[in-house]
């Protein structure tokens, strides 16, 4: 870290655990990074990635307009959404929920 | 919009430095001037990133400001609005801790009547004639065979004899300690032992068996001769300080191997810490002082009230302080309250239960019951088991399910939490009638004490790190 000293032994753990970086599966996870526990919707059962019965999405748990969500907060993996950060803080804004006003989302340009 | 908030933390200075300690983690990290500036920004309110950005671009570069962000969302000193992070779950020890310290009350009788005393006095729980009033041998040994059983794979383990006056029953601190050893031996184990005494019986022959035997001592005393002999006299009213006295010195001077500390109690006539730890560390020798407030309900007499709490706090604070410059200079200092204190904020420890009563230690009675610790031995109220039974495992895990500092909602809030966990049973028996209620009483002297004993870590971490070394 280099705003933040870690200066008791917890502080040191917290950061040793924090230094993990992204690391594909097949590598075995960093060298000396104890165990790698994976992040991110391939390691759930997320429903919205998949077609239901009649192959189809109607009739799915959840809606599939969920992703654009699974992608924008909870995945670590830089998925293909605007910088909200910087740019675009507000892009879901006029989007109350995914399943009905998906369209609403802003269309964002670099 | 994603709005960022401050998280759980006392913010505290060191050195010139600022630094948090981190809740319910119990981390402490030193800030730099930007983490610094994004935590007084959002003390004004909830800032996006992209506001905090704006806020600080004319001192800092928005990928500097971005770094210190995550680096503080990263340590949960600041979280989302939107996703606060998970609240620590209620859960008990994953695997059943072992027994480290057995405490045995090697006799409920006692040559000295203290006003104060938890046991005899006004407060007591147990009524000492229903129970005998000295370990025997077969008791002894049980309990012995019961740490050993209890420790499991532990390589050493703690025998302290404690009492009443735990030298009225010398004879069978030899036995058990002559039988500890040679289990140990065959278990290939060792067995450290320590004893409590108020010191009036500490003749040549008995501090012979404490030097051959690596016995650490502690003697309860409350300062000197007018302090001491307030509250700490014999039945017929005499004090007790010029009786002790020379047999303390003898024991100092011929105990080498291990600390020998005094344990003070502070009562709303004994106050002047200050003066209580020069006359016991700087005349009398003592490795160390540690100090108590009385355990009482708060009608007594001697019971420490709110005026009492401050002046005791301004006290304690004048020591540490004391006990800072000393560090700094590297001198040793015998505060043992700041010591133990700067110990558990360098590891990082953020405490289930207040104390290991129940878990790693328990009491015997003088019957072989075995009870939370040495302070609840003898009550039937509070017992988990016998030495020759065992630990009844229902009780301690209806104890661990009652006591968790998560079953605590006063405790809730408080950011010292990690480190008091609602703090002593006993003391929480004796004020409110029961073990599980947090000891309300104090918060407000604990929170300011603990964040004075922050202050000193922060500038030892600061301006003398090699100090803190010695805890790693």
């Amino acid at each position: 870290m280099k705003h933040l000293k870690p200066i008791n032994q917890k502080a040191q753990r917290i950061e040793a655990t924090l230094q993990n970086d992204v690391v594909a599966l097949q590598q075995g996870g960093a060298p000396g990074t104890g165990p790698h526990i994976p992040l991110g919707c391939s390691f759930v059962f997320s429903p919205g990635w998949e077609v239901d019965s009649n192959g189809g999405t109607s009739g799915l748990c959840q809606p599939v307009e969920r992703d654009l969500f699974d992608c924008h907060i909870t995945c670590f993996w830089p998925a293909q959404v605007p910088d909200l950060y910087n740019h675009a803080p507000d892009w879901t804004a006029k989007c109350a929920s995914a399943q009905k006003d998906w369209r609403k989302i802003d269309l964002i340009f670099p | 919009m994603n709005r960022l908030r401050r998280g759980e933390y006392q913010a505290f200075t060191g050195g010139d430095a600022h630094f948090l300690y981190l809740v319910p983690s119990a981390a402490v990290v030193r800030l730099d001037a930007l983490s610094q500036a994004v935590l007084d920004s959002l003390a004004e309110g909830d800032r996006s990133p992209l506001e905090l950005t704006d806020t600080l671009s004319p001192r800092w570069s928005a990928d500097d400001v971005r770094g210190s962000i995550d680096e503080l969302l990263g340590m949960r000193a600041i979280h989302s609005v939107a996703a606060p992070p998970p609240k620590p779950i209620a859960e008990k020890p994953k695997r059943r801790i072992p027994l480290q310290t057995l405490v045995l009350n090697v006799t409920s009788k006692c040559n000295l009547s203290c006003g104060y005393c938890y046991e005899y006095g006004e407060d007591k729980i147990v009524e000492a004639s229903t129970k005998p009033r000295f370990m025997n041998e077969t008791v002894a040994k049980q309990s012995v065979d019961f740490l050993f059983t209890e420790a499991g794979e532990s390589p050493s383990v703690n025998l302290t004899f404690f009492g009443g006056e735990t030298l009225l029953n010398f004879k069978m601190l030899q036995t058990a300690l002559a039988y500890a050893r040679e289990r140990a031996e065959a278990l290939g184990k060792v067995v450290n032992a320590s004893l409590t005494t108020n010191a009036t019986l500490l003749r040549e022959g008995i501090v012979d068996w404490i030097v051959e035997n690596d016995v650490g001592v502690t003697v309860s005393i409350d300062g000197a001769r007018e302090q001491q002999d307030k509250f700490r006299t014999f039945a017929n009213g005499m004090g007790s300080y010029d009786i002790i006295v020379p047999n303390i010195k003898m024991l100092l001077a011929r105990h080498h191997r291990r600390p020998v500390g005094a344990r003070v109690t502070l009562t709303g006539q004994n106050l002047d810490v200050t003066s209580i730890y020069k006359h016991l560390f700087h005349e009398l020798g003592f490795w160390e002082v540690g100090f108590a407030p009385v355990t009482t309900t708060w009608q007594r007499e001697y019971a420490i009230e709110d005026k009492g709490f401050q002046q005791m706090l301004g006290g304690f604070q004048a020591l540490a302080k004391d006990f800072l410059d000393a560090a700094l200079a590297g001198r040793r200092h015998g505060f043992s309250n700041v010591r133990d204190t700067l110990e558990e904020i360098h590891k990082g420890m953020s405490k289930a239960y207040p104390c290991g009563a129940g878990l790693g230690l328990m009491g015997v009675a003088t019957d072989g019951d075995v009870a939370l610790c040495h302070r609840f031995a003898g009550s039937d109220e509070h017992k988990l088991g016998s030495v020759s039974e065992g630990v009844d495992r229902a009780k301690q895990d209806g104890y661990l399910d009652r006591h968790h500092i998560a079953a605590k909602t006063d405790c809730a809030t408080c950011w010292a939490r990690p480190l008091c966990a609602g703090g002593c049973y006993h003391e929480a028996h004796t004020r409110y009638g029961s073990t599980a209620e947090p000891n309300l009483h104090y918060c407000e002297w604990i929170r300011a004490w603990t964040n004075t004993c922050l202050e000193v870590y922060g500038t030892l971490a600061e301006r003398k790190p090699e100090y803190l070394a010695q805890f790693d």
